[in-house]
């Protein structure tokens, strides 16, 4: 029984330890220059999804349809604020991989705090690890870790 | 499993056992609550610049569901302020444990001793609950219904009746509670057997008789102890303990599991899923059909909300059972092992709105500085915070720690279908029993994943 439950922590720690801290690939295509205009009107950015490759350079005009709406770029933590009608250009390097939040950052509305966005750089090793990680624990409740 | 009585600690012992400390506290709460009311109705109508919603909302709701239900179960309906008014006329006193107030005393009616008022009551709320997160008048209004129908009931009922059949906050919170490290229990079960009095129940001069309408000597959930601590202080044999013990230790308990209680942790992991898609995913369309009520699109996606919790998740973790059951050829009935395993669903649930809490929260929390300095929003600066810029907190290890949360509670819901499968080894075989449940699981948690990092 001893050896069985070694046995058990073997076979799911350590795939568990090796998808944690497998080494993330970083993105190899040439970094390329990105313009994209997203409109912001109350409550919701169009376009609400933007993917990006890891290394592109980044320039988000932002255009306030309505009311001042700001962006902000979770995991980066920079922002910039539209007047309406007004573009705004806020320009970084997309040197993080993975999925973050873009919020409103001015507060323009009821559903302010639940103006959200979503900017993707190249691959979002966060989620494949956590479904690789979520795998192997509904593996382990169905056998079981001890006996 | 081991239990250490934290009341064998002297300071402990007496800080629970008198009645100032767990008063203040209330008081405090009762203060902040009414100053919630007040600014909600006479305060600035930008939600996020006033008092009542960034309290109640993203300070109140922060402690609750990252500390207080984690930690101590309900022991934040030991210091609730919602039900404190109608306690104290009832009893009409304060701080005495006097035992002649106000009301009538009635019992509450046999049918609905259960959680089914506080499952609809909840998902009442759900559906308002994008304009009551962010709408000041809104949550007054709110908090003060409550307040009516606490004190109501109070006045109408025996005992706390509101926290145990009506409070929507109370119904999940019990629910949680059963995960949590810290129980109130009986030391000794022969002593309560042996006492005629049952002064926890019937109440004495040093107490009332349980509130919540528990008799302790026969506790074995945290479900329903709200933590009041009375009996902790009319028992005459000492023999009440607060004990620290291993997590989670009521699911493992075959006894009372009860299709309301099944069906409450089915709609709080379902509203948890709805609140990450609508509050903090992407879709626009999604979010004013949650705030427009009234409207068509509202009605639909009030249908669409109930639906999910109330009949598709049910109804597919049914399925799931069900398959289950087939697989192992079980002969137990499928409403027995439909309820036993919703209670393996309990980790996930809390897991879930955990998650949810550490984004809403941590992305908000700089709301609260300007709010203390200028709660009603009219242009004061009592501690000069007033002019706090928003910040976005931990944006950077936000996602892996819910990441964290999400992949623990899946773990400890797995855990829990195995073992509650081995309850009732001798009849089925464990793994085809577990794995269409444990598919569900994996389904839901990969889901929530998707919509939270993803
Ligand atoms: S049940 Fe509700 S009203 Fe009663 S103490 Fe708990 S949270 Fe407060
Ligand atoms: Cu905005």
């Amino acid at each position: 029984m001893q050896t069985s439950v070694i046995g058990r922590i073997a076979l799911f720690g350590l795939p568990a330890l090796v998808v944690l801290l497998a080494p993330t690939p970083s993105g190899s295509a040439e970094p390329s220059e990105r313009i994209i205009r997203i409109e912001a009107s109350s409550f919701a950015y169009k376009p609400a999804l933007i993917a990006v490759a890891q290394g592109d350079h980044i320039t988000i005009e932002l255009v306030a349809t309505d009311v001042v709406h700001g962006l902000h770029v979770d995991g980066y933590d920079l922002s910039v604020t539209a007047d309406p009608g007004q573009t705004q250009r806020l320009t970084f390097v997309a040197d993080r991989q993975g999925t973050f939040r873009i919020r409103c950052s001015v507060p323009c509305g009821p559903l302010h705090p639940f103006m959200i966005g979503k900017l993707k750089v190249g691959t979002n090793w966060l989620l494949w690890r956590a479904v690789a990680l979520a795998l192997l624990a509904a593996m382990a409740g169905v056998v079981g870790f001890r006996q | 499993m081991t239990r250490r009585d934290l009341t064998h600690f002297r300071l402990i012992k007496t800080v629970l056992h008198r009645r100032g400390p767990q008063f203040a506290l209330t008081a405090l709460a009762l203060g902040g609550f009414v100053l919630a009311i007040v600014s909600g109705l006479a305060g600035t109508p930008v939600g996020s610049r006033n008092f009542g919603i960034v309290a109640v909302w993203i300070a109140w709701w922060a402690v609750l569901m990252l500390v207080a239900v984690p930690l101590f179960g309900r022991g934040w309906c030991s210091i609730c302020p919602i039900p404190a008014p109608g306690d104290w006329l009832q009893r009409g006193a304060l701080l005495q444990p006097a035992t002649r107030g106000l009301g009538l005393g009635r019992r509450w009616p046999r049918a609905t001793r259960n959680m089914w008022l506080q499952n609809a009551a909840f998902a009442v709320l759900a559906l308002f609950s994008v304009v009551i997160l962010t709408q000041p008048i809104v949550t007054a209004v709110v908090l003060l219904a409550l307040l009516f129908l606490a004190v109501g009931a109070s006045l109408i009922f025996e005992r706390r009746a509101f926290c145990r059949y009506l409070c929507p906050v109370g119904g999940f919170v019990g629910l949680y509670s059963q995960l949590a490290p810290v129980e109130l229990r009986v030391k000794d079960r022969a002593v309560c057997a042996a006492d005629r009095q049952k002064s926890c129940y019937t109440g004495n001069a040093a107490g009332c008789g349980c509130p919540w309408l528990v008799y302790p000597g026969a506790l074995e959930k945290n479900t329903y102890c709200g933590l009041c601590l009375e009996c902790l202080r009319t028992c005459p044999h000492d023999n009440i303990a607060v004990n620290w013990r291993s997590v989670g230790a009521d699911l493992l308990q075959p006894r009372g599991r009860r299709l309301d209680e099944a069906f409450k942790a089915l709609i709080m992991l379902g509203s948890a899923i709805v609140y990450a898609a609508v509050m903090l995913g992407p879709w626009g369309t999604l979010k004013s059909a949650a705030y427009n009520i009234g409207s068509g699109t509202w009605l639909i996606y009030a249908l669409g909300f109930l639906a999910f919790v109330f009949v598709v998740l049910p109804g597919a973790f049914l399925f799931t059972v069900h398959a289950g059951r087939k697989l192992a050829r079980s002969a137990v009935p499928l409403r027995r092992a439909f309820v036993h395993f919703a209670y393996a669903l309990i980790p996930l649930g809390l897991a879930a709105w955990v998650a949810f809490t550490l984004s809403f929260v941590f992305a908000n929390l700089s709301y609260v500085w300007p709010v203390l300095s200028d709660p009603m929003g009219w242009g004061w600066d009592l501690v000069g915070t007033a002019g706090d810029s928003w910040t976005p907190y931990l944006t950077q290890v936000v996602p892996a720690l819910q990441t964290g949360v999400l992949l623990g509670g899946l773990l400890w819901s797995g855990v829990t279908v195995r073992r509650i499968a081995l309850e009732g080894r001798s009849q089925h075989p464990v793994f085809p029993l577990t794995l269409p449940v444990m598919a569900f699981c994996l389904v839901i948690t990969l889901g929530l994943l998707g919509l939270l990092v993803g």
